[in-house]
């Protein structure tokens, strides 16, 4: 039987304004519980809601980078519902008539690219966090209500998790390109909702969509969709179906967790919010916003094919987030080897960065550094292999890359004749391996050529240990 | 001091002069309550420490002849749903009882700003919703003309403080006519500013779209006085309009000679007592000052009442949301878990007025009711409007009377909400149109004070006033309640 994903996606992300959406107490993060709050945010009696110009034009901004229409009249409008966290009982959001609409997102998959369209981009206030205490209680802090959000609405456009995963993650590289949102899921700027279900090909009978909610790693979102695919799947097969409901996904458990049916739907009860007036945009700030838009990710990547003469492989790699491409652009100002600099970045600092969750900009040395390092590594001052070590020691300590070289005495041994002084020293240690190189067994040159990096700590020239040792057993 | 010696005109002139001192003026003012609020309780906090250490300070200033604000050391009281800062503001309610707003309210501060001293707040319908200040939850303030009868509502205190002489003036708060309905009924000049040209920043909301703050006092230039402070652009407040500031004195005692008046005839259905008769006094009022007035009509004012008592609740019910159990520290003691908590707070903290309009208002917008009601009311609020615009591209004002009848017994529509909801009749159109309008002393009905409504487009606060001095000056009203008679 052949079955067919169907995945939606609803993003939040938190926009970057200095204060919030509705007042101007800051959005910056943190900060001692309930000090970031003024009458506003905290929806005081008799205070009101101001919208923040800026929130408006960052939305437009989003939109334009989405490609979506912007719309020319919209409003603000009350979602109703009782949560503790929510300071007026009900948020500040758009309903029928959002910031923009339609839009797409395009990704690659296995049979090339693909146009995942938007539903929809409406701008909106977040509300406060509640902290559940270990003896039961409930805390809450008010930090975050008001900060202003965007939610993404996706069309079910994505057919497997794979592509849900592609989708999330231009939708971030975008976003921080165009700087509207740091898009740190950690800090809960960026959080995703799912929705998911199965169609049967050969039957067309669908499975009923469910919902899970408050995502806050790529990782577990993907994990969360295989999850709820296989779910739907088996269920199908036995004849079964899934229910309407909202479901949370538990990273510890690798699985997805029922937290209510969707059948007592809320009703938000929504209606135009009567403190804030509706909002004119003319089409001649759209475009003065337009105009502002930086260098978007494809274009970059056009750029550093032709700029940097590098394989689309590279470019896309180094362009998929914007403060990666910042940083191997600053590198190779530095004039050093383009795709050597690019090799080091997708290889080495990459892996590294995934291993440690780290993001580029947490890194604790310079693009200068960095530059510095490659140079040491070209002019045959160190191996690669060291390069690599000295490279660890960077991101563990953020030296300056000569210091460590030098500290370290890792410069490589260029001197034939001193290598050949722990060549010979290493070959006689060793008469059992000489044995073995003359009965056939080429492994053990190998293993001669390896104890004589270990005497020098791998700083001997390698390519000159192994001409002497094969010169020196051939003979 | 008589009674009209008691405006704001005059008491600033007994200031300015040195006859009086801020100081002797509380005290004055606060000995009045004394004598008088156990009777009439319109007073629910007062604020005589205070107001004195104000008093003291502005007498030091204007000794020292130091520049003093225009309204230097005249009391004021205020409605007990405007946010005053360190000064409990209830709405009349158990729900906020105990809260003390950390900030106040913008009219507060342009009060605050012009020297005006705050004597104390006062009762209301709980939340603003009622028409008699019979729905507060503390106490039934009562009507200085007759204690049987009620002040009108939901700005009853306010108008009760001022007609029996506790304060020169207070601000009151309207949705549906809850000043004028109760200045008419306690015989004070009662004013209803444009939607937006008050701040509504502080005024804890009743209904958004209609709510605005407005002014009674004893007389039309004392409310063009008020309105000169408290009139204005608001950054925080989104609907506040941006506009110059007026100055409402300025031609208020010009003539109104040729001035082009229409007598909606819907706004004279179902009129009792004298108020018909008086009304016919008045039209000729007009007509003696040179006035041309004319039968006209608002097709849809028929649909007014239904209108607001949709929409309104509509609003009120979100905005009363807000008040959950989780802030402002009353909350029912008796819960299993959140919902509980939220659910049993509400049903012990609010009235049942209040109940009654959430529900209302919760119907009215619930999924599969929101098209028939809310959007429908939408629609027809916008054909109220078009009404007026049309009546204002041929009359420069509109009149009528401001209620059906004058005050009604205590008690006496406490157990029929919609008899009760008809006192707003004459008054809703208005609000839900936004226009500004007045309602001034006309006449006496069994000694009970009968009101003149004078209706003016947006923003033309100034012709309205300057009509209804006219008008004031004229028929010259000096009626007052016999406190005599007030135990």
């Amino acid at each position: 039987m052949s079955y067919k994903t169907i995945i939606g996606l609803e993003i939040h992300s938190e926009l970057s304004t200095n204060s919030k959406i509705f007042c101007s107490c800051t959005t910056e993060y943190g900060g001692d519980p309930n000090t970031h709050c003024c009458p506003i945010c905290l929806g005081l009696p008799g205070s009101l809601p101001v919208l923040n110009e800026k929130v408006v034009e960052y939305g437009i901004k989003a939109g334009l980078a989405f490609n979506s229409n912007i719309a020319n009249h919209t409003k603000m409008d009350r979602k109703n519902y009782y949560y503790p966290d929510l300071v007026k009982g009900y948020q500040i959001s758009q309903y029928d008539k959002p910031l923009c609409e339609g839009g797409y997102i395009e990704v690659d998959t296995e049979n090339g690219k693909k146009k995942i369209n938007l539903t929809r981009i409406h701008i909106e206030e977040d509300t406060g966090k509640s902290i559940h205490s270990k003896d039961g209680g409930t805390l809450l802090d008010y930090n975050r209500a008001g900060v202003p959000l965007i939610e993404i609405v996706s069309e079910p456009d994505m057919n497997s998790p794979e592509e849900a995963k592609q989708f999330l993650e231009k939708l971030k590289s975008v976003l921080q390109y165009i700087e509207v949102s740091d898009c740190k899921m950690e800090e809960g700027s960026l959080r995703c909702d799912v929705n998911i279900n199965i169609v049967d090909e050969e039957t067309g009978k669908k499975s009923t969509i469910t919902e899970i909610k408050n995502l806050n790693s790529f990782k577990s979102a993907v994990k969360a969709m295989e999850f709820e695919q296989k779910r739907h799947i088996e269920l199908l097969e036995k004849g079964e179906d899934t229910v309407r409901e909202t479901r949370r996904y538990d990273d510890l458990k690798g699985e997805t967790i029922s937290m209510r049916t969707k059948e007592d739907a809320s009703d938000y009860r929504y209606f135009p919010e009567p403190d804030i007036v509706d909002m004119e945009i003319s089409n001649e700030w759209i475009e003065n916003i337009r105009k502002s838009l930086p260098e978007l990710p494809e274009d970059k990547m056009n750029r550093f094919i032709k700029q940097y003469d590098l394989p689309e492989y590279d470019a896309e790699v180094l362009t998929a987030s914007k403060n990666l491409a910042l940083f191997y652009e600053d590198t190779v100002s530095h004039s050093v080897d383009f795709k050597t600099a690019s090799n080091l970045i997708m290889g080495d600092i990459l892996r590294r960065l995934k291993d440690e969750d780290m993001e580029v900009e947490d890194m604790r040395f310079s693009s200068k550094e960095f530059a510095d390092l490659i140079k040491i590594i070209d002019s045959g001052k160190i191996s690669n292999k060291i390069g690599k070590k000295v490279l660890r020691e960077m991101f563990e300590e953020g030296k300056d890359p000569n210091k460590i070289v030098k500290e370290k005495g890792l410069i490589q041994i260029n001197d034939e004749g001193e290598i050949e002084k722990i060549v010979d020293e290493t070959l006689d240690e060793n008469p059992e391996s000489i044995e073995d190189y003359k009965n056939g067994k080429d492994r053990a040159l190998g293993f001669l050529v390896g104890q004589v990096m270990k005497k020098t700590r791998g700083k001997a020239n390698p390519g000159i240990v192994n001409k002497l040792i094969s010169k020196k057993l051939n003979s | 001091m008589d009674y009209n010696e008691l405006s704001i005109t005059r008491l600033k002139d007994k200031l300015e002069s040195g006859e009086v001192t801020s100081v002797d003026l509380i005290e004055e003012y606060f000995k009045r309550i004394e004598k008088y609020d156990n009777s009439i309780e319109a007073f629910l906090t007062l604020n005589k420490e205070e107001a004195l250490k104000k008093a003291k300070e502005i007498d030091e200033k204007r000794k020292n002849g130091e520049q003093l604000g225009y309204l230097a050391g005249i009391p004021v009281a205020i409605k007990d749903n405007i946010s005053t800062k360190g000064l409990k503001t209830t709405c009349a309610s158990n729900i906020i009882k105990d809260y003390i707003p950390p900030f106040d309210a913008t009219v507060i501060e342009n009060l605050k700003n012009a020297d005006a001293i705050i004597i104390g707040k006062t009762n209301l319908d709980e939340f603003a919703m009622g028409s008699s200040t019979e729905t507060s939850a503390f106490q039934i303030t009562k009507n200085p003309w007759d204690i049987s009868r009620v002040p009108g509502g939901s700005s009853g205190g306010s108008a009760a403080a001022v007609a029996s002489q506790m304060a020169p003036f207070s601000l009151g708060s309207e949705t549906g006519g809850s000043v004028r309905q109760p200045a008419s009924f306690c015989g004070l000049v009662g004013l209803k500013p444009t939607y937006g040209l008050v701040s509504r920043y502080g005024l804890i909301a009743f209904a958004s779209s209609f709510d605005q703050i407005g002014p009674f006092t004893r007389n039309v230039e004392d409310a063009a006085i008020v309105m000169n402070v408290i009139a204005g652009y608001d950054k925080m407040d989104s609907t506040s309009v941006k506009r110059e500031k007026e100055n409402y004195l300025d031609g208020l005692k010009n003539d109104i000679k040729g001035l082009k008046i229409g007598v909606p005839k819907e706004y004279l259905e179902g009129l009792e007592g004298n108020v018909k008769s008086q009304m016919e006094q008045s039209i000729k009022t007009f007509e003696n000052l040179g006035a041309e007035v004319e039968m006209m009509s608002l097709p849809h004012s028929g649909y007014g009442l239904e209108t607001y008592y949709i929409l309104a609740p509509s609003e009120a019910s979100s905005n009363l949301a807000r008040f959950d159990g989780i802030r402002y520290g009353n909350r029912s003691s008796n819960y299993n878990n959140t919902e509980e908590l939220f659910v049993k707070t509400r049903s012990e903290g609010f009235g049942e007025e209040v109940k009654r309009r959430i529900m209302m208002g919760t119907y009215c917008l619930s999924s599969g009711y929101y098209d028939a009601y809310y959007k429908k009311a939408q629609e027809v609020r916008t054909l109220i409007k078009n009404d007026f615009d049309k009546a204002f591209e041929k009359y420069d004002i509109l009149i009528s009377p401001t209620t059906l009848s004058t005050a009604f017994k205590i008690g006496e529509k406490n157990d029929d909400p919609i008899a009760m909801y008809q006192s707003d009749k004459l008054t809703v159109g208005v609000n839900i149109a936004g226009v500004p309008a007045i309602s001034i002393p006309c006449g006496l009905s069994d000694n009970m004070p009968i009101g003149l409504q004078i209706i003016g487009k947006n923003f033309d606060e100034a012709k309205i006033l300057n009509v209804a001095y006219n008008f004031e000056k004229e028929i010259n009203f000096k009626q007052t309640p016999d406190l005599g008679g007030v135990k």
